[in-house]
C-alpha cells in the first residue's frame, strides 16, 4: 500500500483496516502523533488528510491511500508554523502529550478561518482533551497566531 | 516529609574531573555508599549527587533527578543551580537521571521537588562557582579573592577565562567539606537574576514539533508489542483458562502470557503479544479468558462508604493525628453541636499517555524505558522479581502526564514479566480501557466534621476520617506513628493532610481509620492533591456551615480564625503563618468582588487552604462565582479567582501555569469526573465515561502568584484542593442547598434544594 506522509511516498505493509495512527507511529517511526484513547475521544492522534484534521486512531490506513497525510513533523519544514511559534511564545504545553493533536486541530481552523472568534475556537477545539488543563493558554495561543 | 528540604548531606561535596579526556567537569556530592536505600525510603532522605557537568564548550548540563510531567521542573531546578553557579542561563541544558542510588529517595510528587531541593541545588551551584574561581586563580595567578564569576566567565587581575576553558584544562578541583557547604553564603531576595524570572521552559520547544520523546515513543531493535486483557473486577481475580483460538486468526498475533505476579501489583492479567499494538489489541479482545473473580466481586461504592461510616462511628482501630486542648471539654462547653459528613466518589488519573514500558533483557540485565515518578519503588519492585540492583538499568523518559499515577510501577512490573516470558524485547502499552479500569484510584473517603459552638466561639472541632490508605499498599515506609507514639498505630499522613489546618481552635481533634475493604477491592493511589483534596473539601465546606450557623460572614470568620496565634504563628518556611493565608484569601476575595451584589441564583463561595503539608504550606485561596439553575440544579462556574503564596516563586509563570492547571483539575473533579464502582469494577472505560473538563467547560480565570520571597514551597497541587469547597460554598450561598458529596451533580444540588 502506498502512503504519502509529509510529502514523502512510503510503501507500507499493513492490513487495510489498521488505524492510520499505528502505521504512522510503528511503520514510519513518526512518534509525534500520539495514542491517547483509541476511540476518537481525545484528539491526541490528530493529523491532516488532504488538509482535513482527522483522528488517525479512527481512520483505516486504506482510507488515506493516495491522499496527502500531514503529521506534526510535517506541519512546517522548520517547525515554525505560526501556531508552533505561538505555542512557545505563550508557553502552552505542560506534559505536552496532547499538544501535537491540539496544534494539528488548530491548524485546520486557521487554514479555514484565519480570524476565528473565541467561540469559533472553543467549538473547533472542544474534542481535544488536555489532561493538564492548558485550555486557557491554547485559546490564547490560537488567538495570538491568528492576530 | 518537608524537613527533607534541608538537603545538607552528611557527606562532603566534591568537584571532580571525571571525564578529563572529554574535557568535562562533573560536580556533585561525593559518591559514597548510601547507608541504606531502605533508610532513604523510610525517612524520605534525599542525597543529591552529580548535579551538573560543565563541558569544554561552556555548556552546563544540569542533571534533573525529578520526573518531567508538565511542571517544567527541570527548568526550575536548573534555574536554581545556574543562579549560584553564575554560568549564564543561555548556557544551560538539562538531562534527566534514570536512577542513581546516590540521589537517595528518588520520587517526584507531593509538590515537593523545588521545596526539597532548592537549598541543596543552590549550594551545589555556589560551591561549583567557588571551585571554578579557585581553579582560575591557580591558572591565571593570584588568589580566589582577585576573581569574580559572571555568565560563565571568571575575570580578575585584568585577565579572564571561561568555564569551558577551565573544563578543558582538566585540573583537579577542590573538595568541600560538609561544614564548608553549610557555610556557603547564598544570594538573598533582590540579589537574584535567574531565580524569580519567568524564563522559558527548556522542555517546551520539543513539545510543539513532535520530537519530544515519551515512554511510549521508545523503541529497540527486535521488539514485540504487548497489551493486556484485564479481568472484570478491579482486583483479586485469577485466570483459570485462556482460549486463544480466535486470536490466532489475527495477523501479527504471536502468543499470550498469563501474568502471575508474586508482588500482586495487578491480578488476573493476560498479555496479548503481537508484531504491533493494533494486532495486540485485537488479539487481547479475542482471547476467551475464564476467571475466578475472587472476593471483591460483590463490593460497590456504597459498601465502601458504608464501611467508612462504620469505622468512623465505631472508632475501631483509629489513629490520633491532631489533638489540641481538650476535645471532650470543648464539646461539653458547647451550646449547640453541628455535624456533617463529606464524601468523595471514585476519581482516576487517566493521564493522556497510557501506562507503558519497554523492557529489553540483555545478558540478564533489564533495560527499562519508561516515564516514572518513583524510581526508588521501581527499583525495589523489579528487584523483588529476583533481579539484582546492578542488573537493572532504568532510562527515564518524558511523562505524558503523571498526576500521581506514575508513582505506581505496575506497568513496569507487568512489562518485566512479559519480556521475561517472551524472551524478546517487549513494548507493553495499556489500552485506554485497561488504563481506566485498572487505575489506582483516589480513595473514596468519608470525613465526619463535628463542631461545638457557643455564641460566636468554636469550642470544639473534630474531624473523623476513613478511607483506603495509598501508602499502606504502595509504600508502607511512608507511614509513621500517630500521636500515641505507638508503632502499632502507624498511619498514612497522605490520607489526612489538611485536617491539620491553620485556623486557631483551642480544642480540636483529628482521627483517621483505614478502610480495609476498599484497600483490597479498590486499591488506592496518590492522585493529584492526595489527602488535602478531600480533607479541605470537608474543612472548608464545614467552616461555611459553621459560619452560617453562627450568623457570621464566612470571610470574616476565616480571617478571625487565621490569627496566627500559638502553633499557627509559623516558623522557618511558614514564617508569618496563618496571616499569610489570610492575606491571600483577602486578596482573592477583593479581586473576585466578594460581597458585591450578584445576579439571581448566583453567588461567590470562598475556600482557603494550606496544601500540601502543614510544614511547607503553599497559602492558596479560591473564590468561585457560581450560578445555579433552580429548575434543574445545574451548576455553572462563571469564574475562578485564584491566589497562591509559595514563598519564593522560582519561575513565576511556571507557578501560575501549575496554579491554573491544578485548579482546573480540581474543577474537573468537583463537577465532571466520577467513574463509579459497582460489583468490584470501575464503571468507566474511556474518556466518554470519565468525562473530564473540556475547553467549553472552562470558566473565566483570574490567577495571581504572590511572591513574598523567602523559601520556595510547592505549586503542583494546592490549587486542586481549593476549588471544590469554594464551589460548594457558592452553591449554598446561592440556593441554600448544601452538597456534601463529590462530584457535585445537578441531581445532588436539586436533592439538597428539596431536602
Amino acid at each position: 500500500m502506498k502512503l504519502t506522509v509529509n510529502g514523502t511516498d512510503h510503501e507500507v505493509d499493513a492490513a487495510p483496516d489498521t488505524p492510520l495512527l499505528w502505521v504512522i507511529r510503528e511503520a514510519l517511526g513518526l512518534t509525534g502523533t500520539k495514542f491517547g484513547c483509541g476511540a476518537g475521544l481525545c484528539g491526541a492522534c490528530t493529523v491532516h488528510v488532504d488538509g482535513v484534521a482527522v483522528r488517525s486512531c479512527q481512520t483505516p490506513v486504506a482510507d488515506a491511500e493516495g491522499m496527502q497525510v500531514t503529521t506534526i513533523e510535517g506541519l512546517d519544514p522548520a517547525g515554525a508554523h505560526p501556531l508552533q511559534k505561538a505555542w512557545v511564545e505563550m508557553q502552552v504545553p505542560q506534559c505536552g502529550y496532547c499538544q501535537s493533536g491540539q496544534i494539528m486541530q488548530a491548524a485546520q481552523l486557521l487554514a479555514d478561518n484565519p480570524k476565528p472568534s473565541r467561540d469559533d475556537i472553543v467549538a473547533h477545539m472542544g474534542g481535544n482533551l488536555c489532561r493538564c488543563m492548558t485550555y486557557d493558554r491554547i485559546v490564547a495561543a490560537i488567538e495570538s497566531a491568528s492576530a | 516529609m518537608t524537613e527533607q528540604r534541608n538537603l545538607m548531606t552528611r557527606r562532603g561535596f566534591l568537584v571532580r574531573a571525571s571525564a578529563l579526556t572529554t574535557g568535562a567537569l562533573t560536580m556533585g556530592y561525593a559518591a559514597m555508599p548510601d547507608p541504606a536505600l531502605a533508610e532513604a525510603h523510610a525517612g524520605a532522605m534525599i542525597s543529591p549527587n552529580m548535579f551538573f557537568d560543565i563541558h569544554g564548550d561552556g555548556r552546563v548540563v544540569v542533571h534533573i533527578a525529578k520526573a518531567e510531567m508538565g511542571q517544567h521542573v527541570g527548568t526550575a531546578l536548573a534555574q536554581t543551580v545556574a543562579e549560584e553557579l553564575e554560568c549564564g542561563w543561555e548556557n544551560v541544558d538539562i538531562s534527566y537521571v534514570g536512577f542513581d542510588p546516590r540521589h537517595g529517595l528518588h520520587i517526584t510528587g507531593g509538590s515537593w521537588s523545588v521545596n526539597w531541593t532548592f537549598d541543596a541545588l543552590s549550594r551545589a551551584g555556589a560551591a561549583g562557582r567557588m571551585a571554578l574561581i579557585e581553579m582560575a586563580a591557580a591558572e591565571l595567578g593570584g588568589t580566589a579573592e582577585d576573581y569574580t564569576a559572571k555568565d560563565g566567565v571568571i575575570s580578575g587581575n585584568g585577565k579572564s577565562i571561561t568555564y569551558g576553558d577551565l573544563a578543558k584544562l582538566g585540573a583537579e578541583p577542590r573538595a568541600f567539606t560538609e561544614d564548608e557547604m553549610k557555610a556557603l553564603t547564598l544570594k538573598g531576595n533582590g540579589d537574584r537574576s535567574i531565580v524569580g524570572q519567568s524564563v522559558r521552559a527548556l522542555d517546551i520547544p520539543a513539545k510543539v514539533n513532535g520530537t519530544a520523546m515519551y515512554g511510549i515513543d521508545q523503541s529497540v531493535e527486535g521488539m514485540v508489542y504487548a497489551t493486556p486483557a484485564v479481568p472484570p473486577v478491579r482486583y483479586g481475580a485469577k485466570v483459570t483458562n485462556v482460549d486463544d483460538s480466535a486470536a490466532t486468526a489475527i495477523p501479527g498475533y504471536l502468543e499470550h502470557v498469563v501474568i502471575e505476579d508474586p508482588l500482586g501489583t495487578q491480578t488476573g492479567w493476560v498479555m496479548a503479544i503481537a508484531t504491533g499494538y493494533w494486532a495486540a489489541k485485537q488479539a487481547a479482545e479475542a482471547l476467551k479468558i475464564d476467571y475466578d473473580l475472587g472476593g471483591n466481586a460483590a463490593v460497590s461504592l456504597a459498601d465502601v462508604h458504608a464501611e467508612n461510616l462504620r469505622l468512623i462511628e465505631s472508632g475501631e482501630d483509629t489513629r490520633l493525628v491532631v489533638n489540641d486542648g481538650d476535645i471532650d471539654a470543648g464539646m461539653a462547653e458547647a451550646e449547640t453541636t453541628l455535624t456533617a459528613d463529606y464524601t468523595t466518589g471514585v476519581n482516576i488519573h487517566a493521564p493522556l499517555e497510557p501506562m507503558n514500558a519497554l523492557v529489553e533483557i540483555v545478558d540478564g540485565t533489564y533495560h527499562i524505558h519508561a516515564g516514572n515518578q518513583f524510581q526508588t519503588l521501581l527499583m525495589g519492585l523489579v528487584g523483588a522479581l529476583g533481579v539484582e540492583p546492578e542488573k537493572i538499568v532504568f532510562r527515564q523518559a518524558l511523562l505524558g502526564g503523571g498526576f500521581g499515577r506514575r508513582l505506581d510501577c505496575d506497568y513496569v512490573v507487568m512489562a518485566c514479566h512479559t519480556a521475561r516470558a517472551v524472551g524478546k524485547p517487549v513494548k507493553m502499552i495499556y489500552s485506554r480501557e485497561a488504563d481506566t479500569l485498572m487505575d489506582f484510584t483516589r480513595p473514596a473517603a468519608t470525613v465526619r466534621m463535628t463542631a461545638g459552638l457557643k455564641g460566636n466561639q468554636i469550642t470544639g472541632w473534630k474531624n473523623s476520617s476513613a478511607s483506603a490508605w495509598a501508602s499502606a499498599r504502595q509504600a508502607p515506609a511512608f507511614m509513621g506513628p500517630d500521636l500515641t507514639g505507638s508503632d502499632e498505630k502507624k498511619y498514612d499522613g497522605f490520607a489526612i493532610n489538611g485536617a491539620d489546618h491553620w485556623y486557631t481552635m483551642p480544642n480540636q481533634q483529628a482521627l483517621l481509620s483505614m478502610n480495609a475493604m476498599a484497600q483490597n477491592a479498590l486499591p488506592p493511589g496518590h492522585l493529584r492533591s492526595v489527602g488535602p483534596g478531600w480533607q479541605f473539601w470537608a474543612v472548608e465546606s464545614f467552616l461555611d456551615e459553621v459560619a452560617q450557623q453562627m450568623g457570621e460572614d464566612p470571610l470574616a470568620l476565616r480571617l478571625r480564625l487565621l490569627d496566627a496565634s500559638g502553633k499557627n504563628a509559623g516558623s522557618g518556611i511558614t514564617t508569618g503563618g496563618a496571616k499569610r493565608l489570610a492575606a491571600v484569601l483577602q486578596d482573592v476575595a477583593d479581586r473576585a468582588g466578594y460581597g458585591s451584589d450578584q445576579p439571581e441564583n448566583t453567588a461567590i463561595g470562598l475556600a482557603a487552604v494550606s496544601s500540601q503539608e502543614r510544614p511547607s504550606a503553599s497559602w492558596t485561596a479560591c473564590a468561585a462565582n457560581v450560578t445555579v439553575d433552580p429548575a434543574s440544579g445545574a451548576v455553572t462556574v462563571n469564574k475562578l479567582t485564584l491566589g497562591t503564596d509559595v514563598g519564593l516563586a522560582v519561575n513565576p509563570d511556571g507557578v501560575k501555569a501549575q496554579l491554573v492547571g491544578s485548579a482546573l483539575w480540581g474543577l474537573s473533579i468537583a463537577l465532571h469526573e466520577d467513574v463509579g464502582f459497582e460489583d468490584g469494577a470501575i464503571q468507566a472505560s474511556n474518556y466518554d465515561g470519565l468525562t473530564p473538563l473540556r475547553m467549553w467547560d472552562m470558566p473565566e480565570i483570574d490567577a495571581k502568584v504572590i511572591d513574598v520571597g523567602g523559601y520556595p514551597t510547592g505549586c503542583g497541587e494546592p490549587g486542586t484542593t481549593a476549588v471544590a469547597p469554594a464551589i460548594g460554598n457558592a452553591i449554598a450561598r446561592a440556593t441554600g442547598a448544601r452538597v456534601r458529596s463529590l462530584p457535585i451533580t445537578a441531581d445532588k444540588v436539586k436533592a439538597a434544594m428539596n431536602g
